[in-house]
Parts: C-alpha cells; structure tokens; sequence
C-alpha cells in the first residue's frame, strides 16, 4: 500500500471518516505519521474555541477580580482558585463523572459527557481561569499616567475602559498569554487520557501516538512524530500571536515592546 | 463508618502517602539536576555547555505528559537493555524483533518470579525518576535564567579580590541566585503538586487509581456495602485535597507579590497607596 493510500485512508480516521479500522500489524512510518497527524484535528480543534469563547471569560474575570463590588471580586477570585488550584486532569474526571450523573437526571445533557462537548467545556474554564489570572495582573500594571490622561481629556466610564485599559491591558499580557495558548494547546492531549472515551476510537494525537506505542513496544516513533507536530504547533501559536502583538504595540517604539518569552510553565 | 475503615478505603487513604512521598523525594532530586543542568550550561567547556543547554531545551515544546509516557517505556527497556548486555553476552538473537522487545529472562526487571510489592516499587521508582528528569530540566532553567541575572558587578567584584571561577561562583553566585529563582521556584512547586494525578497513567496505583475503583457501582454480591455511582464525590474529595494542598502556598506567593508591588507607579500600586 503506497503512502498516499494510507494518507487517504487514514487522514479524517479521528473524525470518523476512511478506514475504519486501525492498522494492528506491520506498522508503517506513513500510517504513524498520518493518523498522529489525523488526531491532531481534535487537539487544534479543543485548543481553538476553548481559547476563542476562554478570552471573553477571561476578559469578565479579571475585570471581576479587580473590581471593587465585593462580591463579584469573590466570585472570580473563587473560579480562579478551583480551576488553577487544583490538576486539569482531576478537573476532568470529576466533570466526566458529574456529566455521566446529569445525563441520568434528563436528556437535556445527553451530549455532555462526550469529548467534543465536555472535555471543551473544562477546557474552556481551566483557560478562562489562567488567562483570567494574568489578564488581572496586566490590568493592575496599566500605567498611572495613562489613566490621570484619560480623566484629564474627560474619557470615563465605558469610553474609557474600551480605548484605553482594556488595549493597554492586551498589550500588556499579551507574552504571557501567548504562553497560556501554548499550554492550552499541550494540555488538550489530557482529554482522552482522563475518563473521556474515545468513540470508535477516534482520539487525538496522543492516543494514537500511545497506540502504537502499545502495539509497537517502541516509544522511539510515535513520541518523537507527536513532539515533531506539537513544535509546530507551537510555532505557528507563536507566529499568529507575534502579529497580533505587533499591532497591539504598533504606536510604540520597537525598543520598548513587550518581548515574547517563551517560559514553560507547563502541565495544569 | 465502617464503609469508610474497609481495606481497600484503606488502601486509598494510604495512596495520598504515595503522593506526598513523590513529591518529597522528586522536589530534591530535580532540584539536584536542575542545578546540575545549570551548572553544565554555564560551563566553559563547549560540549558540557552544549549538553546542559540541550538538556534543558528539549522539555519545552512538547507536552509534558508525551514525555512521561515515554520516558517510563524508554528508562525501562533502557534498564533491561543495560542488564541485558552485561548478564547474557552469549545471546545471539537481536533484541528488537518486529514489534517485540525480548531480553533474556534474567535480565527482566523486575524479574518474573519477584514479589507484588517489587513490581509497585520498581514502577514508583521508575516514576519518581522519570518526574525528576523532566521537573529537573525546568528547574535547571530556572535556575539558569536566575544565576544570569545576578548583576554582573558582583561577579567582577569578586574577581577583583582574587577569586577564581570556582570559588566565586560558590562563594557569590550561588548565594545570591536564590532571590531571582524563587518565584520560578515556587511557581514549579505548585506545577509539580499538580502533576501528581500523572502517576495514574504510569501505572501506579494512585489516588486517581483508587478513587475510580471505589467509586464505581458496587453490587450487594461482592461487597458488604453497595452502591450507586460515586466515583463524581469521590473525585470531588481528590479536587478538595488538591486545592487545600495548593491554598498554603497561593497565600505564601501573595504575601511576596504583594511586597513587589509595594510603591511601584502602576494601578496595582497606586490602590495600595488609596488603601493606606
């Protein structure tokens, strides 16, 4: 069988489509790349909308945390906590089985203790929680002066937070939130490893990757392919957010824009 | 309550030992070899440099639990392989073949005739290296990035009384970078906390381990106390013990930020100044 038969066969193997079965004897460098690559649909898919509807959350929370209202300051301070405060991948067992014993209550939430569904909704509040946390800290780094000018050209209230905290808070956080994306997209590979079934085993990279694993009794392929897609991952993060933190930065003098730095802060 | 006092409920409260016993014997290994990664990278000696760089380098990019996967298949055939050479030199056939990895049998680890209690040893072990290796790798960039960022000033200083490379980076350097490295430090403490639920997936019998069997349906023909479902509370008792374990050091860390903002012309600052 020539490589690009098993690219078409096995290319959209994790969303269901091609072959349905999974290769269980004289395994090929070709098959390992493609259905690796394949599982990578779910990883990118996870990391994408968890950080798209994350950054308005996360916007909300750190706006509450910093607020002077008592008890909204409580409330982020307490979802911060419970989502950074304790390991992602207790985090998803618990809402797993808390799924499995809402499905039981009523058909409403028949879709919830499947992957696509559930594993994104921690996924969704375990970003807004960390990006949360540096957004708040970036708001509290807005420059003095920025503000006392704001009330000195008589901007206030909305006007106020839309043209000057909230861009200047983005800029501000804007490095380290490239790093929470980066982690974002390394912790999706916990899903399948944490209670979330792969349904006909369509999985993602990393259950594929420890699939042949398994099969193979030979680590040394399928980590180092899976290594190979996540750097890229990685780098295109790194480029897409590199332009937008140019332009968030682009009324400032090159020399004095927050650098990027890539800083590991890994698993959740 | 004697539902709570069974052997197997035993057994489960036992494995936050098992937890609390990682973390106390991998925070100092790692440490160990991030300071030794450190020092590599720091060297003069090109190859050393290179070796301690590389080593430091090659944990980032990927996800983490890629690598305890791997590096708990790869230390163990790695381990097999070594014993393997030294105890039977007249084996002839190779040890890759096809899909199976074969050694001779008394060069399996553990061997196949050991106790139970070797098998969860040498598996804890093999988990507790492998957390060392790669929380070494962040903590040697820690600590890299913190011996750089002592001023240089004191370095020349030191040279300047006569010190040699050895003794001020002993005498100087390493008393110092312990400031900068702190909040790298504490920040991988609590990374590390949290990566405990890993040791589920490397085949140790956990907390995680424990929580879904007990928790799982139990019918009146096997046990004396039958039950639904439980497993949502019994994880709901681990995400506690989690957050409890983290609540002490959050507290610490805020104290010390609090400091650091003290004073600074920023809006964080400026509310701590309304406040006073």
């Amino acid at each position: 069988m020539s490589c690009w038969a098993t690219v078409q066969e096995y290319a959209f193997r994790s969303l269901g489509f091609g072959e349905r079965l999974l290769p269980r004897d004289d395994f090929t460098l070709c098959q390992q790349v493609t259905l690796i690559g394949s599982g990578m649909i779910w990883n990118v898919y996870f990391g994408v909308v968890a950080l798209l509807f994350g950054f308005f959350l996360a916007t909300a929370v750190a706006l509450g945390k910093a607020s002077s209202n008592v008890v909204l300051r409580k409330m982020a301070e307490w979802f911060i906590f419970i989502f950074r405060g304790s390991p992602l991948f207790i985090q998803f067992f618990f809402a797993y089985f808390a799924f499995l014993s809402l499905k039981q209550v009523s058909d409403v939430f028949d879709a919830l203790p499947s992957a696509w569904l559930g594993a994104l909704i921690v996924l969704f509040l375990n970003t807004a929680a960390y990006s949360g946390e540096i957004f708040y800290g970036a708001l509290l780094s807005v420059p003095k002066g920025d503000m006392e000018a704001a009330d000195a050209y008589g901007i206030s209230g909305w006007p106020r937070f839309r043209k000057i905290t909230w861009p200047t808070m983005l800029r501000l956080a804007w490095p380290a939130y490239t790093n929470e994306a980066i982690f974002l997209f390394h912790s999706t590979t916990l899903v399948f490893f944490s209670g979330f079934p792969a349904w006909q085993q369509r999985g993602d990279a990393l259950y594929y990757a420890s699939y042949f694993a398994d099969k193979t009794f030979n680590p040394f392929v399928p980590y180092p392919i899976l290594a190979g897609y996540f750097i890229l991952v990685t780098l295109i993060i790194i480029g897409v957010f590199g332009a937008v933190n140019r332009r968030l930065n682009r009324h400032l003098p090159v020399a004095s824009r927050p650098r990027f730095r890539f800083r590991p802060t890994l698993l959740r | 309550m004697c539902y709570l006092t069974t052997g197997k409920h035993m057994a489960f409260y036992a494995s936050f030992g098992t937890v609390l016993l990682l973390l106390a014997i991998t925070a100092p290994v790692a440490l160990g070899f991030g300071f030794a990664a450190a020092m590599a990278a720091r060297a003069r000696f090109a190859p050393l440099s290179w070796l301690g760089k590389g080593y430091i380098a090659i944990v980032r990019g990927v996800p983490d639990i890629a690598f305890f996967l791997f590096f708990v298949i790869a230390l163990d055939q790695f381990f097999e392989w070594i014993r393997h050479e030294v105890k039977c030199p007249d084996w002839d056939q190779p040890i890759r073949q096809g899909s199976d990895f074969v050694v001779c049998q008394a060069a399996k680890l553990p061997l196949g005739n050991a106790a139970q209690w070797v098998h969860e040893t040498y598996g804890f072990l093999l988990a507790v290296l492998t957390f060392s290796i790669v929380f070494g790798a962040f903590a040697g960039n820690v600590l890299f990035g913190a011996m750089r960022a002592v001023p240089r000033g004191q370095l020349e200083t030191a040279e300047a009384y006569g010190m040699n490379h050895r003794q001020s980076f002993w005498r100087i350097l390493v008393p110092q970078m312990w400031v900068y490295a702190l909040p790298g430090l504490s920040n991988l403490w609590m990374v590390l906390i949290k990566a405990t639920p890993l040791l589920f997936l490397l085949g140790v019998e956990d907390i995680v381990y424990w929580a879904k069997e007990l928790g799982g349906s139990k019918t009146a023909r096997f046990t004396d106390y039958p039950h639904g479902d439980w497993r949502m509370w019994y994880f709901a008792a681990l995400l506690v013990f989690y957050l409890v374990f983290t609540w002490v050091s959050e507290k610490v860390l805020s104290r010390v930020m609090a400091r650091l903002t003290l004073g600074q012309a920023t809006t964080g600052g400026e509310a701590q100044r309304k406040a006073a």
